[in-house]
């Protein structure tokens, strides 16, 4: 079990309201990912969930059972830090036996489930090294290993990969993901990082200003973005918004294409001249300012022939664009 | 950065390093050297250093005149206890003002220090009269107590210093593994800031073994330790350069190889944070 329900959860430091107050459902087993600008207070939400941080008001349900006054240890939930918060002085197998030594579980029982463990994160040859005689990946693991030998009702993860170099992260990515499948655990993910929220996500929560921006699974998140912020934040290379006459012409203040829904027509209603082009191989990154003087980037293919300089109209695909009210808000 | 030394320079930096060491250690060689001599060469002037005529008995007359063991183990006790009491009492202080600081905790370790920078004096016979009444007068007990509350403000101040580079989020992933406040300070806290334990420790021992205004003016016999053992030998009779400088010597040596052995430690914890 792992249902986590939020009720005005609100939180200042001081003056400041850090999170001005948040109703959030997490069901069990669900991977939830916590995405936004750094600031946006999505750690602070973690922690609060976590118990690290006292709540300013409201209400945190685990279970069902109001937690928010449980210390840390009674909400039954493991957390992995963006630091690994190893314990340098301890062996792994000491650090990842160290939750169940302060539940009392027995000598022979730890060291089981430490092997355990152990063996489901390739530590096993690890076990009687120093958290200072690992890499980065293995850190990591250890920390989660951490995590996992208590079987918390959820796992909350504190952008747990961005001290990973970007190939070690992209596997990461994958193995906790893998690991989510496998023990059905609720998860909480933090993060910046857009690609990891659309990546791993079952639902994400976008927030911003310590406020909910939409919560829905990436793709809807993709497709139906509820506001401005949505737009821009979810998707890369960004939405490219256009203001003025041509969002009258859609009865919007704003309206918003993605780059990969703009196709280069001979004839197209945009034109423009082609700035900078950046090629990823299986894609070009067009980057064109419109006559109007707004800058878009398109989508090409890989191959396209256009280069710096170049003129080129552009088409968005009706279907595809994105309007927006003045308040930020989508129109239908 | 860095500077390549010409040997010429190094020499020189050498010489002056060596200079400074021996006028800083200069005393305690002269009051050993003298502890040597007889009591006539001892107060010759000038002071006789080749000509002096070199004698053990010196140490043979403190040694049978008073009971340096009993002085000696005093000492330990005042020494040890009041630092394992000031330890037991500066971990938890320094913990929470480390890690759960208030609005106020930045004044109150400032007000701690300032107590420091009270002459002794002043509180002399308040402190007498209060041993006096409570029967801690000339005890052990009263000692270790009175050196440990003298002592604390600087035990919280470096176990605070060390504590601070201890990243909060090792304590709070102890907390989400639930360990209690106890464990966490117990199994995490404690064995990460040892290095700096262990110099605060060493250094309040070598502070309460060398306290001598207290030592001296709230005992008298028993529970007197090795500072009321030199002030003894500065006696009615009048001044006995050798025999005081052989009790001085005596009562230093203890707490001089201590602090050789420990050096590496005492710098390493001294000087612990300073570089990241």
């Amino acid at each position: 079990m792992g249902k986590i329900q939020l009720t005005q959860v609100r939180k200042s430091f001081g003056e400041v309201d850090v999170i001005p107050g948040i109703d959030l459902s997490i069901e069990d087993g669900e991977f939830v990912v916590f995405v936004g600008p750094s600031g946006c207070g999505k750690s602070t939400l973690l922690r609060l969930i976590a118990g690290l941080e006292d709540t300013s008001s409201g209400t945190i349900a685990i279970d069902g059972k109001d937690a928010t006054h449980l210390p840390p240890a009674k909400r039954g939930l493991a957390m992995v830090f963006q630091s690994y918060a190893l314990y340098p002085h301890m062996s792994v197998r000491k650090n990842i036996a160290f939750p169940l030594k302060m539940a009392g579980m027995s000598e022979a029982e730890q060291a089981a489930r430490v092997e355990r463990a152990a063996k489901v994160l390739n530590l096993t040859s690890y076990l009687d090294r120093r958290p200072g005689q690992l890499s980065g990946g293995q850190r990591q693991r250890v920390a989660i290993g951490r995590a996992i030998v208590r079987e918390p009702s959820a796992f909350l993860f504190d952008e747990p990969l961005s001290n990973l170099d970007a190939a070690l992260r992209v596997g990461m990515r994958q193995e906790i993901t893998e690991l989510h499948q496998s023990l059905k655990t609720t998860m909480i993910y933090v993060t910046h990082d857009q690609v990891e929220a659309m990546t791993m996500a079952d639902k994400i929560v976008v927030l911003n200003a310590g406020r909910v921006e939409q919560v829905g699974s990436p793709l809807e998140l993709y497709h139906r973005p509820q506001n401005l912020f949505v737009a821009g934040f979810i998707g890369s290379p960004k939405m490219n918004f256009i203001e003025g006459a041509e969002a009258a012409k859609h009865g919007a203040a704003t309206i918003g294409v993605r780059p990969e829904h703009l196709d280069i027509v001979a004839g197209g209603p945009w034109q423009g001249t082609v700035g900078l082009t950046e090629h990823l191989g299986s894609d070009t990154y067009l980057k064109v300012t419109l006559d109007s003087g707004e800058g878009v980037t398109v989508r090409a293919p890989g191959e396209v022939a256009v280069r710096h300089g170049d003129r080129v109209a552009l088409a968005p695909q009706a279907a595809k664009i994105h309007r927006f009210g003045a308040d930020g808000k989508a129109l239908a | 950065m860095a500077r390549a030394a010409s040997p010429r320079r190094k020499f020189l930096t050498t010489l002056a390093a060596w200079a400074v060491a021996l006028v800083i250690f200069f005393p305690v060689l002269w009051m050993i050297l003298t502890s040597f001599k007889t009591e006539a060469s001892a107060v010759a002037m000038p002071p006789e250093f080749l000509s002096a005529d070199w004698t053990f008995e010196n140490y043979e007359t403190v040694w049978s005149r008073s009971d340096y063991p009993r002085f000696f183990w005093n000492s330990v006790v005042i020494s040890v206890g009041s630092t394992l009491l000031g330890l037991a009492i500066a971990i938890p202080a320094a913990w929470a003002m480390a890690f759960v600081p208030g609005k106020r905790t930045k004044d109150l370790l400032m007000w701690m220090l300032s107590t420091k920078m009270m002459p002794a004096v002043a509180v002399m016979i308040p402190l007498y009269l209060v041993f006096q009444r409570t029967g801690l007068f000339d005890t052990k007990l009263g000692l270790v107590l009175a050196l440990m509350l003298m002592n604390l403000p600087i035990i919280i101040w470096m176990l605070y210093t060390y504590f601070k580079e201890i990243p909060g989020e090792i304590l709070e992933a102890a907390r989400m593994d639930g360990a209690s406040l106890w464990n966490e300070i117990v199994y995490v806290l404690t064995p990460m800031a040892l290095p700096g334990i262990a110099s605060t420790m060493l250094l309040n021992i070598i502070l309460a073994w060398n306290e001598a205004f207290w030592t001296i003016v709230l005992t008298t016999t028993k529970a007197a330790p090795l500072s009321a053992f030199i002030a003894s030998f500065s006696a009615p009779q009048g001044l006995f350069y050798a025999k005081l400088s052989a009790a001085s010597a005596m009562a230093i040596l203890p707490i001089l190889i201590l602090g050789w052995f420990s050096q590496k430690q005492l710098v390493r914890g001294l000087t612990f944070g300073a570089v990241k």
